[in-house]
């Protein structure tokens, strides 16, 4: 996980979903669906995450285990950018 | 216990035994009177066919998903009511099952159900959630001397009065968000439920499923230790749509057979030319297939999306395919059942003809219903709007 990614995702979270809980306060491990991300709220941070970095997630990463956390998050973005920057 | 694992074992054979000797006698009266259907329970029970799902280790028959799948067909064909409180059932223990992650109590628990055959209702809709079952508003609180507790109000717990024991979906504490949930599964001398109202309606009228407010009182041990979420994504909403969708079209295939029935009994009257239902027959026929090719596609899937890991039956695309089986049999088995009503004329309406087909409509009706059809098509819609392929 690079942790401009991470700062990245921090701040799609904080401006373009609504959490019940602070987002300055998660850690990057904690879950963010029992901080109160609803499988609605998911699929709008999955169409912001997809503008904000410019990328598409494959059907595959498309599950709860890869938004479940800020890092989960971040290492699939990663995965993706890695993609890119090889092909 | 002297009975040896083969005798055991539940056959589709003896099933459908059931289906024809017992639920098919007691159909009507069922329906008529809303009642449980008792009798082809009990047989289900003596057949063992309750632990059907359950590992053979465990003490149940093994059976896979496929092998419930032609189960709920096969007493969709007899009586709708049989068919839906034995697929209710199946889901729970499936969801079990498949989610028990060796917890000793569950284990036991589940050789309990073999040896006493008892039979699981579910409490996961709830009064305030809007009909979404990711979210509950009641949440497992412990007391003091460790034991938890919780009070739901459920809106529609099928045969919540005859089950043995309740699968109830619970937030995990006070505090956790709406969608945090557990599952429990409480045993009836654990639990009150007071009734909170009649059951009076159109079909599927043998399942009896008035509301209740449940109150039970229950050790932490029976919290099932995969969250709810994990549970519903990978078994409880795909096998829901998949058991309830191979009996909606057995009771599909039955109005058919009557309406077959009908016209071959009219062309045996005047033999020559086939009669003019006979084309409206063959009409019917492509209608049916539609619905059985989306359902059996539906199993098949799951079957392979589950056959190495579980990962495939987690994305937002695979969630999408089996809310569109859903979606769709529950559309389309009314239709074949409505189309079986014109091939057979006033002798289908009439209720107390052998090709009478009304209470087959009247259980198809229920289908767009139990889990609402517009709310899953609002799930759908925000799903379709990531997903990449469908």
């Amino acid at each position: 996980m690079r942790a401009e990614t991470a700062e990245k995702v921090r701040t799609i979270l904080r401006e373009q979903v609504r959490l019940s809980s602070d987002v300055d306060k998660l850690g990057d491990q904690d879950d963010l669906f029992q901080a109160g991300l609803s499988s609605h709220a998911s699929v709008n941070l999955m169409l912001a995450l997809e503008g904000g970095f410019d990328i598409e997630f494959p059907d595959e990463m498309l599950k709860r285990s890869t938004f479940e956390s800020i890092a989960s998050i971040s290492d699939a973005v990663d995965t993706l950018l890695g993609d890119e920057v090889a092909a | 216990m002297s009975a040896t694992l083969a005798e055991k074992a539940v056959g589709l054979a003896e099933i459908r035994r059931i289906g024809e000797e017992i639920a098919a006698k007691h159909a009507d009266s069922v329906d008529r009177e809303a009642r449980f259907p008792t009798e082809s329970i009990d047989a289900l029970r003596e057949a063992r066919a309750l632990s059907a799902f359950v590992p053979t280790e465990l003490g149940g028959s093994g059976a896979s998903v496929a092998d419930i799948s032609a189960m709920c067909l096969e007493l969709g064909r007899h009586c709708g009511a049989t068919a839906m409180v034995f697929a209710m059932h199946q889901i729970q223990v499936a969801s079990m099952v498949r989610h028990l992650e060796n917890a000793p109590w569950y284990e036991g628990y589940l050789r309990e159900l073999a040896d006493k055959q008892r039979l699981i209702a579910s409490a996961t809709s709830e009064v305030g959630t809007g009909g979404d079952m990711g979210k509950s508003v009641a949440a497992v609180v412990r007391e003091e001397d460790g034991s938890c507790s919780f009070e739901k109000q459920g809106p529609t717990v099928s045969y919540g009065a005859h089950a043995d024991d309740l699968f109830v979906t619970l937030r995990r504490s006070p505090e956790a968000e709406p969608g945090d949930q557990v599952i429990v599964l409480v045993r009836k001398e654990q639990a009150t439920l007071e009734q909170t109202g009649t059951w009076d309606p159109l079909g599927m009228r043998g399942t009896c499923s008035p509301g209740y407010t449940i109150r039970a009182t229950f050790p932490a041990e029976q919290v099932l230790p995969t969250p709810f979420s994990r549970v519903a994504t990978e078994s409880m909403v795909p096998l829901s749509h998949i058991f309830w969708s191979q009996l909606w079209l057995g009771i599909a295939t039955d109005a058919f057979d009557r309406a077959r029935n009908f016209v071959r009994a009219q062309a045996k009257q005047r033999p020559g030319d086939p009669p003019p239902t006979a084309v409206r027959l063959s009409h019917l026929m492509s209608e049916l297939s539609l619905l059985r090719a989306e359902v059996m596609s539906a199993l098949h899937d799951f079957v392979e999306a589950d056959a190495a890991s579980r990962e495939p039956l987690a994305t937002l695309a695979t969630q999408l395919r089996f809310n569109n089986l859903k979606i769709a049999a529950s559309e389309q088995a009314p239709r074949v059942c409505q189309g079986a009503m014109s091939v057979c004329g006033i002798v289908g309406y009439k209720n107390d003809t052998p090709f009478s087909v009304g209470r087959h409509l009247r259980d198809t009706m229920s289908a767009c219903l139990m889990v609402a059809n517009e709310r899953i098509h609002q799930t759908n819609a925000s799903l379709l709007l990531v997903a990449k392929e469908v």
